[in-house]
């Protein structure tokens, strides 16, 4: 690869030039330490894009085998439709023993390949077990500059919705009728409450209404037990029907998703900060754990260091590749 | 003292080849050739097109036209397949599911055409669809809209045309896609359960008929080498069916009670290496269909012995035929009762079977029955681990093929000296020819009265009426297949399948010769990654309509256990698609698969888009079908490697794949 001007490769990312677009998400994934600086450049370059603004990134999150890759492929064609263009980053989970993946959500997906609107990558969560991969914030962020919409879709209840939130401005939770899981969840309070909630293979009308009515109950109980703090109190969690074989309830998917983005429209800005924050300290703290938060002086410290520093032109990444580096020269220090 | 005079034998089975290809006038032409040599059933091989809805002149269906069967895209094609063949004389079997509906359709108004009643037809219709969703790959429309079209075809024919088996639930390509025994009893049991309840729900069906529909229900399965405990898997087909039947639909009749089954014995396990061993295991494998009065096929086609190599000739096909002719004709076996009724052995195995295939039925029901564990994925994924068990038993020599992994040194086969000659090729030019054919019907038919049939159809489909009748009413205005199919997809939509890959688990032992081989291949792509930065990234892409996706799913099982990162695309992809992947992806390397024989026209053209995108540098690799001068051809074209079924110890094509990623980025 001939050396590249991050300034140019910038200009091409925001005219959403596919090579360019493939190039700068290589580059993100790019785990060498030589490649950093590169990394950091073309982030700060890609930073003010126009489209990042104002554009619109969700999160689709769930329980696998709730077609999620369908759903994505609906709503993708359907945001097309209305003449939006869209990204997306389909994370799949690395394989523990080799450290492989099979990245299966395009083989759900009809799209047309001539479409320069529409850019879809995979990728592989490459060992932070249960969370979003590596790149998955840089990758929002390259294809936030080039796309009107960015959809991240990702497997799993758990770790990877309170990772999602991180990156996404709207998170949609997915389920299907009669998963019991979820609501187990929702009423136990352990999982932080989604924007949107939509139960997919609505193909069967009866099933689907009782499912909806079921949730709306275990959210009732939910706010009741105060679960989901810190929540937004103003935004009442939106309750869909959809189903993505068939195309129905994907317009009002699209509509709430609008209404809920023009919510977010004063507390954006601020909304994504703590996220980009909030994933420096996960992605810093799951590879150092207690005592590396501890040795550089703890938590709310190490929140005030990112907050000052993020606004400053890094990244989490890159933030979290110099905390590392403060770490081991301070455990050198210690006797 | 044996006795030579005329004995009382029970009537043959119906003897078929699957055939067709190139054009309807050259297919009529075999069809009259091979009932001339004593063939007593026609079975229609159509084409990938026609078998997923594409005229000739859609870009899909580029390099497909004719390639592996026949291509019929209006009447007038159904009546030049059929010319001077009286279609109330013959047995028709059709190979034919998302699209059966259409095709039955043109077969009735061709029929209708020669002044024959539909009453009289007899004949099949594959009508599967669950199955293609598993394993075939020739699915159009989303579940719900396919089954209402498998029920709208048997209503149809169960008052109309009698004779006619609407359906052949297909356990043959379950086999094909690795199903154990067990899994191919039982899945194929649970689609037959599926498609009654839905014809019951339809409530077309008075209860009184209900004991016709099961009636007319046939079976399409599958002989493997292991052909004693394939003898027991029929009977056990047998006495499950008649539980079935019995238990949950209540027929009392015990002749619409009969397990009514046509065989194609084992494809998959016919090798490319010495091939002329094939004729050993497919005449072993007949036995397994014939060899029980009480659980006979009653119809069979035989399998050529150069499958492996290319398209069979019309002589390798005689040759299948003339087996089926020697056991039936000449031997004594229809002279005898049950040869079995009475053995511990063959009974006690057949039990086995029924049991635990009966477990695994109530666990597909509890599971919310045969369309749900589809869409789930939950066989699908069952018959990937099968599938890629049975690999890995070959390559670690667990399973004995003769001429691959034990007796592999042999004199050179007289058979195959000319590789070339020894197979069948299509004229390339038939693609073209098709198309301009098409371009004339187009012109000579009523466009008014085709846009009517068209609009009668859309109709129809957004109700719940039956589809037959305004489909044979299109093949008599002269729609298209590609047309009728359209119209369709833009009602119901289309459905991408579960591929089964991402959560299919496949069991390695820790430690051995083969552990030590996967700790190697892992070692080296962790190298890799740390020098190139990120995890290698492979696509595999199937161009083209073929939709046998075993080879694509086990490449793509194999190169995550060692360690790449997999993109897997599913079935049926273009080239503009496959390279706007690679594109999009940022993937190190591509691997194609194609069965169908169209990897001429597909392969080059995905190399040739891949440097009109600035992605020559990406290494490209093959697989399927292809002949020695096919993959010379695609390797002066620029393909790295080519792999055939002799390749079939998958750690070497790793090692491969890994060297070529390696080597282009020390080129960079």
């Amino acid at each position: 690869m001939p050396p590249s001007d991050p300034h140019d490769d910038a200009q091409q990312v925001m005219a959403a030039n596919k090579a360019a677009v493939s190039r700068a998400l290589n580059l993100v994934e790019d785990r060498r330490p030589e490649a950093q600086t590169g990394v950091t450049k073309l982030l700060a370059e890609l930073k003010d894009a126009p489209k990042a603004a104002g554009g619109h990134r969700v999160g689709l999150t769930g329980p696998p085998g709730v077609g999620k890759s369908t759903l994505t492929s609906a709503l993708a064609r359907s945001v097309r439709q209305r003449g939006r263009t869209v990204g997306v980053v389909a994370i799949d989970p690395s394989s523990i023993r080799s450290g492989g993946s099979l990245l299966g959500d395009r083989a759900r997906m009809s799209f047309d390949p001539s479409d320069e609107g529409l850019f879809v990558r995979s990728l592989a969560t490459a060992g932070v077990v249960g969370g979003l991969a590596y790149a998955a914030n840089s990758a929002v962020r390259v294809l936030a500059a080039a796309y009107d919409m960015v959809v991240i879709e990702t497997t799993g209840v758990g770790q990877s919705e309170i990772d999602i939130v991180h990156v996404a401005d709207t998170v949609v939770l997915v389920i299907q009728p009669g998963s019991g899981d979820v609501l187990q969840f929702l009423k136990a309070g352990i999982m932080e409450i989604p924007d949107i909630l939509v139960v997919n293979k609505a193909d069967h009308d009866e099933l689907a209404q009782r499912a909806v009515s079921d949730l709306r109950g275990a959210l009732q109980t939910a706010h009741a037990v105060g679960a989901g703090s810190g929540q937004d109190v103003n935004w009442e969690t939106p309750i869909l029907a959809t189903s993505a074989t068939q195309g129905t309830g994907i317009e009002e998917l699209i509509d709430t998703l609008d209404e809920h983005r023009q919510h977010l429209d004063a507390t954006l800005a601020g909304r994504r900060r703590q996220g980009e924050v909030q994933w420096t300290l996960d992605l810093f703290s799951r590879k150092h754990g207690e005592h590396g938060v501890s040795t550089l002086g703890g938590l709310a410290q190490l929140k005030a260091r990112a907050e000052r520093d993020l606004d400053g032109g890094q990244t989490p990444l890159s933030l979290c590749e110099r905390l590392s580096r403060e770490y081991v020269t301070a455990l050198g220090k210690t006797p | 003292m044996a006795e030579y005079g005329k004995r009382e034998r029970d009537r043959p089975w119906i003897m078929r080849t699957y055939s067709g290809h190139s054009t309807a006038a050259a297919s009529n032409e075999l069809y009259r050739t091979n009932l001339a040599k004593g063939q007593t059933g026609l079975s229609v091989a159509f084409d990938l097109p026609t078998q997923t809805g594409y005229d000739a002149d859609d870009p899909l269906a580029r390099g497909e036209v004719g390639k592996v069967g026949v291509p019929v895209s209006h009447i007038g094609d159904m009546r030049a397949l059929f010319d001077g063949l009286p279609l109330d004389q013959m047995n028709t079997s059709m190979t034919i599911n998302a699209t059966a509906v259409w095709l039955l359709s043109l077969y009735v108004a061709a029929a209708q055409d020669q002044g024959v009643d539909p009453s009289v037809l007899r004949g099949t219709t594959q009508n599967d669809i669950i199955k293609e969703y598993l394993s075939r790959g020739t699915h159009i429309f989303p579940p719900a809209a396919s089954m209402r079209l498998t029920t709208d075809l048997i209503t149809y024919t169960v008052s109309e045309v009698p004779k006619w088996n609407p359906i052949n639930i297909c356990s043959y390509h379950l086999q094909e896609a690795g199903a154990t025994p067990t899994q191919e009893l039982a899945y194929a049991l649970v689609t037959a359960i599926g498609v009654l309840d839905a014809v019951k729900a339809t409530g077309r069906v008075p209860e009184s008929d209900f004991g016709k529909v099961v009636g007319r229900m046939s079976f399409f399965v599958n002989a493997g080498i292991r052909f004693v405990e394939e003898l027991c898997k029929m009977r056990a087909f047998v006495e499950l069916w008649d539980r079935v039947t019995r238990e949950r639909y209540g027929v009392t009749d015990p002749k619409q009670r009969r397990f009514r089954y046509g065989v194609q014995v084992n494809s998959l396990g016919l090798t490319e290496q010495q091939p002329e061993n094939n004729v050993i295991r497919i005449v072993l494998e007949m036995l397994a269909v014939t060899l029980s009065k009480d659980a006979r096929a009653r119809a069979i086609q035989l399998p050529a012995w150069n499958e492996a190599l290319g398209l069979p000739r019309p002589w390798d096909q005689q040759w299948s035929l003339r087996a089926q002719q020697i056991l039936a004709d000449e031997s004594d076996l229809l002279e005898y009762a049950d040869l079995f009724k009475g053995s511990e052995v063959v009974e006690a195995q057949t039990q086995r079977l029924v049991d635990s295939a009966w477990a695994e039925v109530q666990e597909v029901l509890k599971r919310g029955g045969a369309v749900e564990a589809v869409e789930s994925g939950y066989i699908k994924q069952r018959l990937v681990e099968s599938n890629a068990a049975r690999l890995r038993a070959i390559e670690n020599g667990d399973r004995v093929v003769v001429g691959v992994n034990k007796y592999v040194e042999g004199a050179p086969s007289p058979l195959t000296e000319n590789l070339d000659e020894a197979i069948l090729t299509v004229d390339p030019e038939v693609d073209a020819s098709q198309r301009a054919a098409l371009a004339r019907w187009k012109e000579e038919r009523d466009n008014a009265a085709v846009e009517q049939a068209l609009a009668e159809l859309q109709r129809v489909a957004k109700t719940d009426e039956n589809m037959m009748t305004a489909s044979i009413a299109a093949a008599h205005a002269g729609v298209t297949t590609g047309e009728w199919a359209n119209t369709l997809r833009e009602v119901w939509g289309e459905y991408r399948a579960p591929t089964g890959v991402a959560g299919a688990t496949v069991k390695t032992s820790g430690s051995g010769p083969a552990a030590e081989t996967i700790a190697r291949l892992r070692k080296r792509l962790d190298e890799l990654e740390v020098r190139m930065g990120r995890r290698p990234k492979l696509l595999v892409g199937k161009p083209g309509l073929d939709g046998h996706s075993n080879g694509a799913e086990q490449i793509a099982i194999k190169a995550r256990d060692v360690g790449f990162d997999v993109v897997y695309e599913g079935i049926r992809v273009s080239p503009e698609q496959i390279v706007a992947s690679a594109l999009e992806e940022g993937v190190h390397l591509i691997g194609l698969s194609i069965l169908s024989g169209s990897h001429l026209a597909l392969v080059p053209e995905v190399v040739r888009r891949l440097r009109d995108a600035g992605l020559g540098d990406v290494p490209v690799v093959a697989g399927g079908i292809i002949p020695e001068a096919d993959a010379e051809r695609l390797r002066r074209d620029g393909v790295a490697a080519v792999y055939t079924p002799k390749d079939f110890e998958l750690d070497n094509i790793m090692s491969d794949l890994i060297d070529l990623v390696d080597r282009q980025h020390a080129a960079e």
